[in-house]
């Protein structure tokens, strides 16, 4: 009873009146935004940061994580019905969820979708329960070279793992790391990039470069979006799937919760590469693949178990190891340190209530999603006809509205507008923002870590290779590096080779 | 010369089309179905569905009659672009349908009927849903 004592009292948290409300606000919030296409969780709980000053630090993270998986679940339903999808994390459905709507199943679909969500993120929630204790246990023992070699990991990982071109999010993660010097120097006081300014003095917050490159950056992008045509709205009916249907994805339902725990555990990984991986799975397991992208119920119930149950489980690496797996999570673990906390192996211990809280409020998130999902999914599709033009400019004043009130300080809301412009350039040239909010994150930690063990081991860098744990860490980190360069190098070989018979071949049949 | 029909998918809408038809036979002239769709939001009640104008245009050629659907979006003006396109393909007959809307209904919303009724520079007809 040792282990679930403190399990049970994080129910007492959640049952808290206050509380139940804000994880109700925060998975209605978290559908809302996954039914528009275009604002995608990151940029919600950006632009909802300053909104959670005010509260408890409890209730706030429940009310984000809310946002976080409830946009997993309204991803479904612009996939679904409109070929659009609301997230990265639902690509993958419209190859069978959209053939499905059109076969006059749409109701089928966006059923077993909430139904397999629904199960992919309690068995992952089961999972966070054992494992993150475990985990935690195990990084107690970190000290700074651990640290220093999983913030390089991390950081590594998110840039090569993210979609997009790799050299863009290296760059991008380099920026990352050259913004979180700004600022006083932690241990001699030398002020660094400051220009003199004061305002700079103490380093740029997380919240408005999180606020602008996500918030702003988004809405920016998505105007250009709004002139596109109006599409015919698609009836949805019979949304309870019928037991044959059940039946036929409930396989697919079990494999994507797993994979998609494991995948989500991964920093780098996530829901959209747990949804891409679990329909590969699905296609390659099926008795007859050529079924898929003609309808095949698997196809979108095992990628929308996958992504939930990543997206739970991409929080076991913050809040057992303070590292932030992707850009959403990294914007929580801003908000947790706006709130005076610092996510790490102590937090089980320390903070067992926030901890506990937050994990089982999921449960509860979950079920509310589920109501919501399969009654009211008529209810979000109207959210559907609201014209960008008016949604953007309510969105940017709430972003700047937020900016402003963090700190009442104009100086913010100018960085808001700069780092706005910034991703919306960056977006436009094929940059991802999420490797640079990371590597910003992760940058202050590496650099103090770093700098401590290095007083630690009396300057010499090989210290960290005497350690076991930092010095499997960086193997890792080393061999991640130059995957790529090796990769290429042997398929090369291959197509030399190919190339070479293929020519010898040609020889052959000329002479 | 042709004749333009306005089509929505609810029953004003079809209560046009079925006048046009008539018309069009009547006079042996080409119909042009227009379904314009509003720019900027993703969903929109007023946009027929391909299978919706795949059904009227079946109607129209199994009365008899030569039509064609015009595909059209409108950004903040629909009574414009409708009358524009009237133009353009030199329509010798505009066909229309009315709904009921309150006085104050129209007062607040405005009417795009009676904007095409008024500043049209062809012949207008107007249809009521039975």
């Amino acid at each position: 009873m040792e282990f679930f004592g403190p399990v049970l009292d994080g129910f007492n948290v959640v049952l808290d009146p206050t509380n139940l409300l804000y994880c109700l606000l925060g998975v209605v919030v978290g559908m809302l935004i996954g039914v528009l296409p275009g604002l995608g969780p990151a940029a919600t709980i950006a632009i909802l940061l300053p909104m959670t000053y005010g509260v408890e630090p409890v209730t706030a993270i429940i009310m984000l994580a809310g946002i976080f998986y409830g946009a997993q679940y309204g991803g479904t339903i612009t996939s679904v019905l409109l070929r659009l999808p609301g997230e990265a994390s639902s690509v993958v459905t419209v190859f069978d969820g959209y053939v499905m709507a059109k076969q006059g199943r749409a109701g089928a679909a966006l059923g077993i979708a909430a139904i397999g969500s629904f199960f992919g993120a309690t068995i992952s929630i089961i999972g966070l329960t054992f494992l993150a204790p475990l985990v935690a246990s195990f990084a107690l023992d970190f000290g700074p070279p651990e640290y220093t070699a999983l913030a390089m990991l991390g950081i590594l990982l998110v840039a090569t793992i993210s979609g997009g071109t790799k050299i863009k999010a290296i760059i991008a993660a380099a920026v990352g790391l050259f913004l979180a010097t700004i600022g006083r120097d932690g241990f001699t006081g030398a002020e660094r990039f400051t220009f003199g300014n004061l305002s700079l003095a103490d380093g740029i917050d997380f919240v408005p470069i999180a606020m602008g490159l996500f918030g702003l950056g988004e809405i920016l992008y998505n105007l250009e979006e709004r002139h596109r045509a109006a599409n015919a709205p698609v009836k949805v009916s019979k949304v309870w799937p019928q037991r044959k249907d059940i039946k036929e994805a409930s396989g697919a339902i079990g494999r994507g919760s797993v994979l998609g725990f494991f995948l989500g555990i991964l920093p780098g990984g996530g829901a959209t590469i747990a949804s891409l991986a679990s329909y590969a799975m699905e296609k390659k397991t099926a008795k007859d693949p050529s079924r898929f992208g003609k309808g095949a119920i698997e196809g979108v119930a095992g990628p929308e178990s996958a992504n939930n149950a990543a997206a739970t489980s991409s929080f076991i690496p913050l809040l057992t190891l303070g590292i932030p797996a992707n850009a959403t999570m990294a914007i929580i673990f801003g908000a947790l340190l706006i709130q005076g906390i610092t996510p790490g192996p102590q937090l089980i211990n320390d903070n067992p209530q926030l901890f506990w809280g937050v994990v089982n409020s999921m449960y509860i998130g979950n079920i509310l999603l589920l109501i919501m999902s399969i009654p009211l999914i008529g209810v979000f599709v109207k959210i559907l006809r609201v014209r960008a033009a008016i949604l953007a400019p309510i969105t940017a004043l709430i972003t700047m509205l937020g900016a402003y009130t963090i700190r009442n300080s104009m100086f913010d809301v100018l960085l808001v507008v700069l780092f706005g412009a910034i991703g919306y350039l960056m977006k436009k040239f094929g940059f991802e923002p999420g490797p640079l909010v990371l590597a910003f994150v992760l940058g202050s930690l590496l650099e103090s870590n770093l700098r401590r063990s290095l007083l630690v081991l009396e300057g010499d860098p090989t210290g960290f290779f005497t350690r076991p744990i930092s010095a499997t860490l960086l193997v890792l980190f080393i061999f991640v590096a130059v995957w790529p360069v090796i990769k290429s190098g042997i398929e090369k070989r291959k197509a030399g080779s190919l190339a070479s018979t293929i020519a010898s071949e040609k020889e052959k049949e000329n002479a | 010369m042709s004749i333009i029909v306005g089509y929505v998918p609810s029953n004003v809408g079809e209560a046009a089309v079925a006048a046009a038809i008539q018309e069009a036979k009547l006079r042996d002239e080409q119909l042009l179905i227009v379904n314009s769709s509003r720019e900027g939001s993703l969903v929109d009640k007023n946009t027929a569905s391909e299978e919706d104008l795949a059904r009227v245009l079946d109607t129209a050629v199994k009365a008899g009659v030569s039509a064609q659907v015009i595909e059209s979006t409108y950004r903040d003006d629909l009574t414009e672009e409708f009358l524009g396109l009237a133009d353009k393909h030199e329509v010798s007959l505009i066909v229309i349908g009315l709904r009921q809307r309150s006085q104050v209904g129209k007062f607040i919303m405005g009417s795009q009927a009676q904007r095409i009724l008024l500043q049209a520079e062809h012949p207008v007809l107007a249809v009521k849903a039975p």
